[in-house]
């Protein structure tokens, strides 16, 4: 059976998208960071920006330096390269989230949906490292995977207007953080007192692609006094690496 | 040095030719929804390329210069004046302190520019002066222009040479149908050859549920087939046409999202996108398929009439140039 991934199609007259295939899974997205670290790298005259995503990566160029064709053929060499810079290690942020009381009006909800204790989401929520498959929607925003079905839970029928910063939630079959206020349906959870993007600092984002997410849980008093770190502009994120065992 | 609103306008915003290279962390590209009209004005004056200019679009700004000032206005006709007198489109005019320059209402077109020579005073964020609203940042304080703001000239530009020359043809937006050319895909392989048929031969209505994220366009059902509308969310260019469930077109602007699940039929050519922003809402577009190839030949011709209107600017006597159509736009130019 013929696979016709990886491809590169042509996006209008100033972008390209390469796909690596139609689905989510880690190993494609480990395919996509490698390409991306490696033609990043490699700095090629024309690209002014790349976008990772889920199964495909998005290369704006100016047609003024490079033309479709010619760079179709820089980029195919890229296209099976199976191993990159970081690729040995793994990198976790580490995320303080406070689930209590109305920092997460929604956890009694995703409890219930699932028949368990508040104590038991919060367990299931904070067990695991989720990959970072991308960034979209807001500077910051994760698109994470990895969530326990356990604790999937529909968006709500009626959106929120107004979703605090620093809100952790559950969407579905997916989990993440809204580093913006902005309507959005989620079940919240939680609140984290980090800015998970802050322009002050550089970079102003804490992770990337390729990365991972741990929450873990805090008091309200440490939320407080993790806030104020923040307000000062002293907090600094708390990050693991670990041997990537899996490559 | 610098220009005080009186009036800021329905929505008037600091904008350059865009915040390039952070899309991966979220980051919106922004920057002027014509480039090609915020280009020309910046040109006109001998500012960079990239140099700040105001855009506004609705009701435009009603400004008071604090300082000399040399201007270029550009892009939809908003009926300028300066001190209640009509103030000529498309060349270098000069400006004297406490000079009232104000706009109106659209009579033509959808987004208005002015440049200032020197270019405006707001700080580079992250690359660029463009305003992003939903991020804050960047532009004037990362908002859009309130009544009372002042903004200062990067420098202080009161003369510049061959003032004659800094002229050029006034376009027009009057046309009732556009036709704006597109490259087809992405995910032109999820539609019905039924849909895609539909796709290019339906005058398609710009609707007013459009704004600098996107245009939504009302018309004829636009058909998927079996794989649905919906896809795993990839990266969105600018010029987009996403279609969802719906079936009617959406096409992705300056401000839009990074990413999206929804197919995208088609992208809009660079070169068509000036024109694209510029139709007003309720008026009707048409879109016509060409090849990467065409579409990239098209830009490659804009640049070289850039260069071109580069030169007429740059010294006085006409410039000999390969196109024919360049040569007479300029004889045209210099005819007074």
């Amino acid at each position: 059976m013929n696979n016709i991934y990886p491809r590169i199609l042509p996006v209008g007259d100033s972008a390209v998208t390469v796909e690596f295939s139609d689905s989510i899974s880690e190993e494609i997205n480990r395919k996509i960071r490698i390409f991306y670290e490696n033609i990043s790298k490699e700095n090629i005259k024309g690209i002014t920006d790349v976008v990772p995503t889920f199964r495909s990566v998005l290369i704006s160029y100016d047609p003024r330096l490079v033309l479709y064709r010619n760079l179709c053929k820089k980029l195919e060499k890229y296209l099976y390269m199976t191993s990159g810079k970081d690729d040995k290690k793994k990198r976790i942020v580490l995320i303080p989230v406070c689930y209590e009381g109305e920092y997460g009006p929604d956890l009694k909800f995703v409890a219930e949906h699932a028949g368990l204790s508040t104590e038991e989401v919060i367990e299931i929520h904070t067990s695991r490292d989720y990959l970072v498959y991308m960034l979209g929607f807001q500077p910051g925003f994760p698109y994470l995977g990895g969530l326990d079905e356990r604790i999937f839970t529909p968006r709500l029928s009626v959106p929120r207007t107004l979703i605090r910063a620093g809100s952790v939630g559950i969407g579905g079959e997916q989990t993440g953080l809204y580093p913006l206020a902005s309507p959005g349906g989620w079940q919240i959870i939680g609140t984290t007192p980090v800015k998970a993007y802050n322009p002050k600092k550089t970079p102003s984002i804490p992770y990337e692609a390729g990365d991972y997410i741990r929450f873990y849980p805090i008091s309200k008093e440490k939320f407080s006094e993790i806030e104020q770190e923040e307000a000062r502009g002293v907090y600094e994120f708390q990050v693991e690496i670990q041997d990537n065992l899996g490559v | 040095m610098g220009i005080l609103f009186l009036n800021s306008g329905l929505y008037t915003t600091v904008q350059d030719m865009g915040r390039n290279g952070y899309q991966k962390s979220g980051f919106h590209v922004c920057g002027a929804m014509d480039r090609r009209s915020c280009l020309l004005a910046n040109m006109l004056l001998d500012n960079s390329d990239n140099d700040a200019v105001l855009e506004f679009t609705m009701m435009g700004p009603k400004i008071r210069f604090t300082s000399n000032a040399i201007i270029a206005i550009t892009g939809g006709n908003y009926s300028p004046t300066l001190n209640g007198n009509p103030v000529p489109m498309y060349q270098a005019v000069y400006t004297h302190k406490d000079d009232v320059l104000e706009f109106k209402f659209a009579a033509d077109g959808n987004w208005g520019y002015v440049a200032f020579a020197g270019g405006l005073d707001v700080p580079m964020e992250m690359g660029s002066r463009s305003t992003d609203v939903k991020c804050k940042l960047g532009g004037y304080h990362g908002r859009k222009i309130e009544n009372g703001d002042q903004i200062e000239f990067l420098a202080n530009k009161t003369h510049l040479n061959n003032f004659s020359s800094r002229k050029l043809d006034v376009p027009n937006f009057t046309a009732d149908v556009t036709e704006i050319r597109v490259v087809l895909g992405p995910q032109d392989d999820y539609f019905t050859r039924q849909g895609i048929n539909t796709f290019l031969s339906t005058e398609y209505i710009l609707t007013s549920q459009s704004d600098r994220m996107g245009y939504r366009l009302d018309g004829a059902y636009i058909e998927h087939n079996e794989k649905g509308s919906d896809i795993v969310s990839d990266g969105i260019a600018l010029g987009s046409v996403q279609v969802p469930a719906d079936g009617k077109p959406i096409i992705m602007l300056a401000d839009r999202q990074t990413t999206g699940g929804y197919t995208k039929i088609a992208t809009v050519i660079s070169s068509d996108i000036p024109k694209l922003v510029q139709c007003k809402y309720g008026k009707k577009i048409k879109f016509k398929v060409i090849s990467v190839q065409e579409a990239q030949a098209l830009y490659r011709i804009e640049l070289n009439e850039y260069d071109a209107i580069q030169n007429q600017i740059c010294k006085s006597e006409p410039e000999k140039v390969a196109s024919g159509n360049i040569i007479k736009r300029i004889v045209s130019i210099f005819k007074k």
